[in-house]
């Protein structure tokens, strides 16, 4: 009988709150799948709190975006695939204008239902490579960089410090990098790199399990004395290959991570040795920028964001005014090109293709200087955009190379048959057939 | 008063063997399954998507589990592996074989669950309790391992992910990203209501009770003329078959696509939870806990802001996510001191107070 009846007052429950009309739609509704619990929550809150803030700053500072507020929600995922695809549905009757999913195992899941629901999704620099390619998927966004350019732009500076690509020929790089599809994304193009190049490219591999535990790995890795170590980790295991890597003594100058390896924290726990630490970054970090002292104020300051004072700034809450600014722009965008304020998510999808944020669009938010100017087109949904080397001082990240341009010559051909690939072994994948929005 | 057999006379050995002797229950039944049915009509995706689709995955699995673990009473911490196995050899099957219709793959990926599921059961003869335990998390992790390291067996994607392609039956989509929740509903409802349907023959047959004789004292077992090892076997070949329907279900039918991190060892424990919290050994349970472990949280998810709005509190949705967890915990310590048994329990015994109430005497 109790079970009956609870299952009855649950099923009750789900259909009232689901039947509930969405939000009146005077505003424009942005969902936000973040996680600030479970394993990997020390990277997720910077990043949630910074995407959240940035959005709220827009509608407390200028009344949301061409005078349309935001509603701004969060669904926790806790970085699990199964909460992520259960907020997905609780929010895609809500008519979302775009989702972030945050998560490439999300991504995945959701890359198929985007086209069927008509919602675009932005997977900022993460998620699936090939989804770069706008003639297979319209819906999917993933700007301003894939991971196999940071890789092309890593060998690039190896190169530079090394003093010319010719230089390569012989060395040893490696690959540390996390056991699943994340952290196996960049071994097509090191590979096709290594043979072009004649560098011998060395894998180590550390399972989710091992994350914390990879003394074997760095045993080995004292034998094979690599040149160059690539870092591409995420959650726990950044700050302990800092820590391995210091004890033992390896040069940590020429360890280099993916931007994913860039929190302050990953670097933190290195203590002192861990100078000299380096990661490939798209956005500036720190204070000195004209949108993050709008966001302290209009936000910070009002006691409207959760985010500690004194850590805003750090690299991976910019990271998240980066992922909110690009929505915004979107947004923005999707409002010009299509002359409604009230935009839905098939509007967005439009914005997203003829995105064009330049440097005086960054000049005028307060961005110059934080961010390089993004570019998308509907054949690239990427742009393949310029990334520069962070180095760890100590303290904070600062900038140690210019902006860098990766090989997109490499990469492009890599994308375009991935993309096929994907779309030829998913029989009954749809032909592109959304038209191509004019630039605005 | 209302659940009474008074009246109702068992005239044959037909009747007196059924699976349901009492008329009320078979109504109740039929009921229950007429719902289900209509759920698919309520138009709600959020419902069919994320409530009704998992929880009868994942009741399967936890049958599966069951017929192990209740029934047979060997412990397996391996359903996870299991699982993948089902789903993996279904994602080759179907793209090697696309002409052949999906739910004979899905129904046929369960038997290479089951072989993989009785090569790992061979050291249950020699082994029992926890360490058998011991013995299928080794099941767990190896394969685990060789999902996410054999290209192979995801068709050498380079995202290392299985996807769902787009599948039909009778012209209609059951699979892939236009398939609508509504069909893949129905498609997952009736597999499991089949596949229960198999599976209470199952255990109330000749199986089913050599099982229990084991389960409850392997000695006296094999004394009475059971073989151990081919029983044993059996049971995990059986049990593994459940788990590889299920597996392959989750990733097709619900989620479209997975990685190989779907069927870590969580996937096990959440398993294995449920049929403890469910009831070991109750078919019933299964869905029990199925409810109770992944329903339940969700309905707290939407519970608890429409409880707390009216007192203009409004909480944070990570907040939410902790109290879940807090509150999930208490109800199942709650539920295990008010009846060790698991749930199933507790509906047996109130079924049995329906049955003489209003006159407990």
């Amino acid at each position: 009988m109790l079970g009956k009846f609870t299952l009855g007052a649950a099923a009750a429950v789900l259909i009232g709150a689901t039947a509930l009309p969405a939000a009146a739609q005077d505003s424009i509704y942005v969902p936000l799948l973040t996680y600030r619990t479970g394993p990997f929550a020390g990277s997720g809150i910077p990043i949630a709190d910074g995407m959240h803030d940035y959005l709220r700053m827009l509608n407390e500072r200028d009344g949301g975006i061409g005078g349309v507020k935001l509603t701004i929600e969060e669904c926790e995922t806790g970085y699990d695939t199964k909460k992520g695809v259960e907020c997905y549905e609780s929010i895609k009757g809500k008519n979302p204008a775009v989702v972030n999913p945050y998560s490439t195992g999300i991504t995945l899941q959701l890359i198929p239902k985007a086209a069927v629901d008509k919602i675009p999704m932005l997977s900022m620099a993460y998620g699936l490579s090939p989804s770069a390619d706008g003639n297979h998927f319209p819906w999917i966004f993933n700007p301003p960089v894939t991971y196999w350019d940071g890789a092309s732009v890593f060998i690039k500076y190896v190169a530079e410090k090394e003093g010319g690509m010719d230089k390569l020929k012989g060395k040893k790089i490696a690959l540390l990098h996390l056991d699943a599809p994340y952290g196996k994304e960049p071994i097509p193009l090191l590979e096709a790199l290594s043979k072009e190049l004649g560098f011998q490219l060395i894998l180590y591999p550390v399972a989710a399990q091992d994350m914390q535990n990879q003394g074997a790995i760095w045993l080995n890795v004292r034998r094979d004395r690599p040149d160059w170590i690539y870092l591409q980790g995420w959650g726990a295991m950044n700050p302990t290959a800092v820590k391995e890597a210091v004890r033992n003594g390896f040069p940590i100058g020429k360890v280099v991570g993916v931007w994913w390896a860039g929190g302050d924290d990953d670097a933190r726990a290195g203590g002192e040795q861990a100078k000299g630490y380096k990661s490939l970054d798209f956005h500036a970090v720190g204070t000195d920028f004209g949108v993050i002292k709008d966001v302290q104020k209009h936000v910070i300051d009002k006691g409207l964001s959760k985010y500690p004072k004194d850590k805003v700034g750090d690299n991976l809450y910019n990271r998240g005014i980066y992922n909110s600014m690009l929505v915004a722009e979107a947004i923005r965008t999707a409002q010009a090109v299509t002359g409604k304020k009230v935009v839905n998510g098939e509007d967005v999808r439009k914005g997203l293709e003829a995105l064009n944020i330049t440097e005086a669009r960054l000049k005028e938010m307060g961005m110059e200087g934080f961010a390089a100017p993004v570019k998308v087109s509907c054949e690239d949904h990427n742009g393949h955009h310029k990334v520069f080397v962070a180095e760890w001082d100590g303290t904070k990240w600062v900038k140690a190379s210019d902006w860098m341009e990766p090989m997109k010559d490499k990469v492009r051909p890599l994308i375009e048959a991935g993309a096929k690939d994907y779309a030829e072994k998913n029989t009954g994948w749809p032909k592109r057939s959304e038209p191509c929005a004019k630039q605005s | 008063m209302f659940y009474r057999e008074a009246g109702q006379y068992k005239t044959s050995y037909a009747a007196d063997m059924a699976v349901f002797p009492l008329r009320q229950d078979r109504i109740g039944l039929a009921i229950i399954i007429a719902a289900a049915y209509g759920l698919a009509f309520t138009k709600n995706d959020f419902l069919l998507q994320a409530v009704m689709i998992p929880f009868l995955v994942f009741s399967l699995a936890a049958i599966g589990l069951n017929l192990l673990t209740g029934y047979a009473g060997l412990l397996s911490l391996g359903t996870g592996g299991f699982m993948g196995v089902g789903a993996y050899a279904c994602y080759k099957l179907m793209t090697a074989f696309p002409e052949v219709n999906v739910l004979i793959w899905i129904l046929t990926s369960g038997f290479f669950a089951a072989g993989i599921g009785v090569l790992f059961g061979l050291p249950s003869l020699r082994i029992k309790g926890f360490y058998l335990a011991v013995a299928t998390l080794a099941a767990q992790f190896f394969l685990q391992w060789a999902f996410n390291r054999v290209p192979w067996l995801v068709n050498y994607n380079v995202s290392g992910a299985i996807e769902a392609p787009l599948r039909t039956l009778f012209g209609v989509p059951i699979m892939g990203p236009t398939a609508t929740p509504e069909v893949r509903y129905l498609v997952v409802l009736t597999l499991v209501i089949f596949l229960t349907w198999i599976a209470s023959n199952i255990v109330r047959g000749r199986i089913g009770r050599e099982w229990m004789a084991i389960r409850d004292m392997d000695i006296a077992a094999e004394l009475m003329g059971i073989k151990l090892l081919p029983t044993k076997l059996l049971a995990f070949a059986v049990s593994s078959y459940y788990c590889g329907v299920a597996g392959a279900m989750l990733v097709f039918l619900w989620y479209g696509g997975a990685e190989y991190t779907v069927f870590d060892i969580n996937q096990s424990f959440f398993t294995l939870f449920m049929i403890i919290i469910g009831g070991l050994g109750s078919l019933i349970g299964s869905f029990f806990g199925a409810a109770l472990i992944y329903m339940m949280p969700i309905g707290l998810g939407m519970l608890l802001p429409a409880i707390l709005a009216p007192f203009g509190l409004s909480i944070g949705s990570e907040t939410i996510e902790h109290l879940r967890f807090l509150i999930v915990g208490a109800l199942i310590i709650f539920f295990l001191i008010v009846e060790p048994h698991g749930l199933a329990r507790l509906w047996q015994i109130g079924k049995q107070k329906l049955r003489v109430w209003p006159f407990p005497y």
